[in-house]
């Protein structure tokens, strides 16, 4: 190993080593201001107003309310439709839920795109960009709540997904599944002024809930905050997602990146020196040269 | 070497050098052809569709699997068995053990040509692939994820890749100087390359610690991405063998006396690595699953298949590694390496597709036109690779 390989070697690394910036997750404790909204499913009374304000919304496919017998089937939502509301029978008579991007706190879809295109905006929605979107679905592979859908047919296909309606936040409006829900059971705000009322309700009825609000820390705590009155588990949800934020589960492995890239390197070029035995340097020259043993 | 350096009429003596290079040699009608060129015709057809009509109407893609075949075999298990030319380069350049040189270059062609067709192969799956340049230009760099780092080194290491090799193609092409300098940056090109390779083969495993609670317990550990790495090792080894094996047989009269003896002795070395590597691999399985209490978990359907991999797949090709070796039984390590690659494939598999949302009750199986198109990315690697072998001197001569 003479200098010139070394600086060779060192060069190259250095325009390998990615630059690796922002890759902490956020403190435990969320501190910023984030719009969501709080489902309360003792209110909803299925009417599915929101499925079809929504879909207005975005132009997506527009359920037939009153004649698709859909509350018959639990349904997912799709690349037509942002946001489904479910009917469960349950201990307390039927539960509906609805059902749309839960807009995390430190989202997984976004720690996995590699371009950005999926973003936790400022404000709290998190947003898809089609000029960025390459069309992996990693998100869709990352996102614990299976939420980002894919076009699977079409030449230009995009990840489809509630955005909060981002755009009429921007204007100063409510989502518009807020705003057409007439039993009163979403409320759009800030997520720590609806913590305080979802807590509210909760402790002022203490036989009506059950004593846990979904989305305060699943996930490391989502948008949407939802009250119930029978166990999670049994209206559609995942209990057993944890409250780790999903950047958690790879920093630890990004953060060793720069080591390897620059110890690595390191501990091969000396390696390297110590297997140079001297019976060898005579011939070294040939067969780092010709790269066959002579 | 920049492009005003080259004299005009060299490139163009280049340009008809490469013209007759690009004629075929040879019968044209052999098993191989006639079984490999009505496919490549059948998945462009397929491929057509595909970007007409979108990845729905030649896939069983879903929203529960958005990962299929062209990621979890093509890409995944591409590059996993694509290891064998960093750990050659180790093996052969890092520690000098120069009993391996003669098939270091076979190698590092068989590694560059499978990033290029099976991480390739990524470009057909992805649903707006115009845009695969944003992670590496632009203004849209995701730091936070572990598929950034992967894109970034999938190139990188394609290009070491191609550094490594391009002394061969400068020889061929008959560019002594640049050959030289080229041959002269080997060692740091290496070195970038095992590092790089290092951390991107542990990075596509790392992009599952991101499905932790769709991956069934049995194959999800937070130590995936030592795993990956860790069985990109034998993998490749079992695959130089595998390779080495079919390449003796098809390119006999390529290949000198010397090296076609010298070749007992590698693969009984090479045998030897991989049954280490795959008993340190055994080891880890078994101190993650002893520390995950998982002992409940292996009652059941899935328990089983589990049991299959890990003791079918590798502990017992392991133990064939280490008998044939100790025995100079060369069948036995063979069947030991096709146990071997099988055992990666499988593995990346269960943890893409099939241990991936187990819960789900509508499971993800490929269609035929997912395999056509894998099949087609195959021959079209073999073709390149046939070709190159016949025409650049990557095997040794001797």
């Amino acid at each position: 190993m003479d200098r010139r390989q070394f600086l060779m070697a060192s060069a190259t690394v250095c325009a390998g080593g990615v630059p690796n910036v922002n890759i902490k997750a956020d403190d435990a404790k969320e501190t910023k201001e984030f719009v969501g909204v709080l489902v309360d499913t003792t209110r909803c009374i299925g009417c599915r107003s929101c499925e079809v304000a929504c879909s207005e919304t975005h132009n997506n496919y527009v359920p037939e309310v009153t004649s698709d017998n859909a509350l018959e089937n639990i349904r997912d939502t799709s690349e037509k439709q942002f946001t489904v509301v479910n009917r469960y029978v349950t201990e307390k008579g039927e539960v509906f839920v609805k059902k749309q991007c839960l807009h995390c706190w430190q989202p997984a879809c976004a720690a996995a795109c590699l371009v950005n295109a999926m973003l936790k905006t400022k404000e709290g929605p998190v947003t898809w960009d089609g000029d960025k979107c390459m069309g992996c679905r990693f998100c869709m592979i990352s996102c614990p709540f299976d939420i980002p859908k894919f076009e699977y047919s079409g030449w230009n296909p995009r990840i489809m997904k509630c955005n909060m309606c981002y755009e009429r936040l921007q204007e100063g409006k409510k989502p518009a599944c807020v705003e057409s829900c007439p039993a009163d059971a979403l409320m759009f705000g800030q997520k720590r002024e609806l913590m305080e009322i979802a807590r509210h309700r909760v402790y002022s009825h203490p036989d009506k809930y059950v004593h846990h609000i979904y989305g305060e820390n699943e996930a490391g705590g989502t948008g949407w905050l939802y009250l119930s009155a029978v166990p999670f588990n049994q209206i559609g949800f995942r209990t057993d997602l944890g409250t780790t934020p999903y950047p958690e589960y790879t920093r630890e492995f990004l953060i060793s990146i720069p080591l390897i890239e620059f110890g690595v390197p390191a501990f091969l070029l000396a390696l390297n020196t110590l297997t140079d035995r001297k019976d060898e340097l005579r011939k070294s020259d040939e067969w780092t040269e010709s790269g066959v043993e002579k | 070497m920049s492009a005003a350096a080259i004299p005009s009429n060299e490139l163009i003596r280049f340009a008809k050098f490469f013209l007759q290079e690009l004629k075929p040699r040879g019968k044209w009608i052999t098993p191989f052809n006639v079984i490999s060129i009505p496919i490549i015709l059948l998945g462009l057809v397929i491929l057509y569709f595909r970007f007409t009509r979108g990845l729905g109407s030649v896939t069983n893609l879903s929203q529960q699997y958005p990962f299929g075949f062209w990621i979890g075999f093509d890409v995944m298990t591409g590059v996993a068995l694509a290891g064998g030319a960093y750990v050659l380069c180790f093996v052969v350049y890092v520690l000098r053990l120069e009993k391996y040189h003669s098939v270091l270059k076979v190698t590092i062609l068989n590694g560059l040509l499978a990033y290029i067709f099976y991480s390739g192969a990524l470009v057909l799956d992805l649903g707006r692939p115009w845009h695969i340049v944003n992670p590496i230009i632009g203004n849209s760099f995701g730091y936070n994820s572990v598929l950034f780092l992967v894109a970034w080194h999938f190139l990188l290491y394609t290009g070491a890749l191609f550094l490594e090799f391009s002394p061969t193609i400068a020889e061929w092409a008959h560019w002594e100087k640049l050959r030289k300098l080229l041959t002269s940056m080997t060692l740091g090109t290496v070195i970038v390359g095992i590092t790089l390779s290092m951390l991107h083969q542990s990075g596509i495993g790392a992009m599952f610690l991101m499905a932790k609670p769709k991956i069934h317990p049995l194959w999800y550990s937070e130590y995936i991405p030592l795993l990956y790495f860790v069985s990109s090792i034998f993998g490749g080894l079992a695959m130089v063998i595998f390779e080495g094996t079919i390449s003796a047989k098809v390119f006999s009269d390529l290949i000198g006396a010397k090296t076609h003896h010298s070749h007992e002795d590698i693969i009984l070395g090479l045998g030897k690595g991989a049954a280490i590597t795959m008993f340190v691999y055994y080891f880890f399985l078994a101190f993650i699953f002893m520390h995950g209490e998982k002992w409940k978990l292996l009652n059941g359907p899935w328990g089983y298949w589990y049991l299959v991999e890990v003791i079918g797949f590798v502990l017992i090709p392991c133990f064939m590694f280490a008998y044939g070796v100790r025995n100079r039984r060369f069948g036995v390590i063979r069947v030991a390496a096709i146990m071997t690659v099988l055992g990666v494939i499988l593995n990346r598999q269960n943890v893409c597709l099939i241990a991936y949302n187990w819960y789900v009750p509508n499971k993800y199986y490929p269609s035929w036109q997912e395999i056509v198109v894998t099949l087609m990315v195959v021959f079209l690697e073999v073709w390149v690779f046939r070709w190159v072998v016949t025409r650049m001197s990557v095997f040794s001569k001797e």
